[in-house]
């Protein structure tokens, strides 16, 4: 292997996104698509247009957010009588009927997980075009953190299914998934998107850019 | 069709040689990875993300562990999931009925969301181990494993059945005044197949398949 004592060989190489493989890419052939011989998979040395993307995933995701707190997730219609459900009153139920630690669940998976995940996005998404140095290794393991997390927002869409499920087939009441669970699909979709596109080595090149 | 390959017997353990270089994937600092115990695990120097992990047996158990989430995955699909009792009516259900009522409700977007999380994408988590693994414990090349490879770790994240656990949790407590809930063999399958399929998944020494499956035209 040749020496590294200078950047100028690192800057080359680049690990495949899909297997991991190290591979080096011809200098100035940006135009050029190299795949990895190992896996066959397009190789970049960053996750392409990443701060663009997450940035567009993550606003999206934002808008989505409102409507999905808004507009109910589900709709109980028994006895003539609809009765309708966001995200929120769903949780207060649990809370009313004595369950709190499934409330706390509940409230945490999808009303502060998709929000923590928002603005942890987006303060890492400022940091990184700001080149901070602040707090590397912190900040990469936030990330891990919102990668990881993301998926409990889920939770609720999951609640809605199972009793559309138990509950339309019987004839004393029908229960319909409502116009918030849409959004709130989309807010869970979208923030996945967001983390998936984010480059946790961007942390590391704009602090090292501004190191010198 | 298959190709038996001279180069690599058929084995339970697959090494990788130490001293081989890696970026790590969090922070892109260049490392070499040196000798790894089994069990053991090699750190990014910088950023402490996990660069590698060795697995001891790692072929055997995951392929195992992948052949009974298979097993479970169709109990899961078969018999009945959850059933509600309510004034002696009784309505069964399966996996897969909240993912069709949805959908004949009029909200395809949920009810393919539900799919692809709960069903297809374990589906395919289990289907891809079994088809990569299996030939490279039986020592063949199977055409197509170095693709449903890179499928499998595009598929993991949407793969969320612990999850959805705790949406059927939250449901009967919902439910708990209104009506009796029954639940059925498929459900304890799927809580069964949660920590095997996690166990599958962890026990995978990636690397070291890469370097059998890879390199092929």
């Amino acid at each position: 292997m040749t020496p590294n004592s200078a950047n100028s060989s690192v800057e080359n190489l680049a690990s495949c996104h899909d297997c991991g493989f190290v591979v080096t890419l011809e200098a100035g052939a940006h135009h050029v698509k190299t795949r990895c011989p190992r896996c066959r998979a397009v190789v970049h040395r960053r996750k392409p247009d990443s701060l663009n993307r997450t940035w567009a995933l993550v606003i999206t995701a934002a808008m989505l957010y409102v409507p999905a707190n808004i507009f109910p997730v589900m709709k109980v219609i028994s006895f003539g009588k609809a009765q309708e459900d966001t995200i929120l009153s769903g949780a207060i139920y649990l809370l009313v009927h004595g369950m709190w630690p499934l409330a706390l669940i509940v409230f945490f998976a999808s009303v502060v997980v998709p929000l923590l995940k928002l603005i942890s996005l987006s303060f890492l998404l400022i940091s990184v075009q700001r080149g901070s140095n602040w707090r590397l290794v912190e900040r990469t393991k936030l990330y891990h953190v919102v990668e990881a997390v993301g998926r409990w927002s889920m939770t609720d869409i999951y609640v809605v299914t199972i009793l559309v499920a138990l509950v339309s087939l019987g004839n004393l009441a029908t229960i319909e998934a409502g116009m918030g669970a849409v959004y709130f699909a989309g807010v869970v979709v979208m923030t996945m998107l967001a983390a998936e596109s984010f480059d946790p080595r961007l942390i590391w090149d704009r602090a090292r850019e501004s190191n010198g | 069709m298959f190709r038996f390959s001279t180069t690599t017997p058929s084995g339970a353990e697959l090494v990788v040689p130490p001293g081989w270089l890696t970026l790590c994937h969090a922070c892109d600092l260049l490392s070499r990875v040196g000798e790894v115990p089994a069990g053991g695990t090699a750190r990014c120097p910088r950023c402490g993300s996990v660069v590698y992990r060795r697995i001891r047996d790692s072929l055997d158990r995951t392929l195992a562990l992948a052949l009974a989430g298979l097993f479970l995955f169709i109990a899961a699909n078969a018999f009945p999931f959850l059933a509600l009792k309510m004034q002696g009516n009784v309505t069964d259900t399966t996996l897969s009925t909240g993912v069709s009522a949805l959908y004949e409700q009029g909200s395809p977007i949920v009810a393919s969301l539900v799919l692809l999380t709960t069903i297809v994408a374990p589906f395919l988590q289990i289907a891809s181990l079994i088809f990569v693994l299996g030939p490279l414990r039986l020592g063949i090349r199977v055409p197509g494993q170095l693709h449903v490879f890179r499928l499998l770790r595009r598929v993991q994240p949407w793969s969320m059945m612990e999850v959805f656990i705790m949406g059927v949790l939250v449901s009967l407590v919902k439910l708990l005044d209104m009506a009796q809930i029954v639940p059925g063999i498929a459900l304890w399958s799927f809580v069964l197949l949660i920590p095997v399929l996690a166990a599958a998944t962890s026990s995978l020494d990636a690397e070291s398949v890469w370097r059998r499956v890879g390199f092929v035209r």
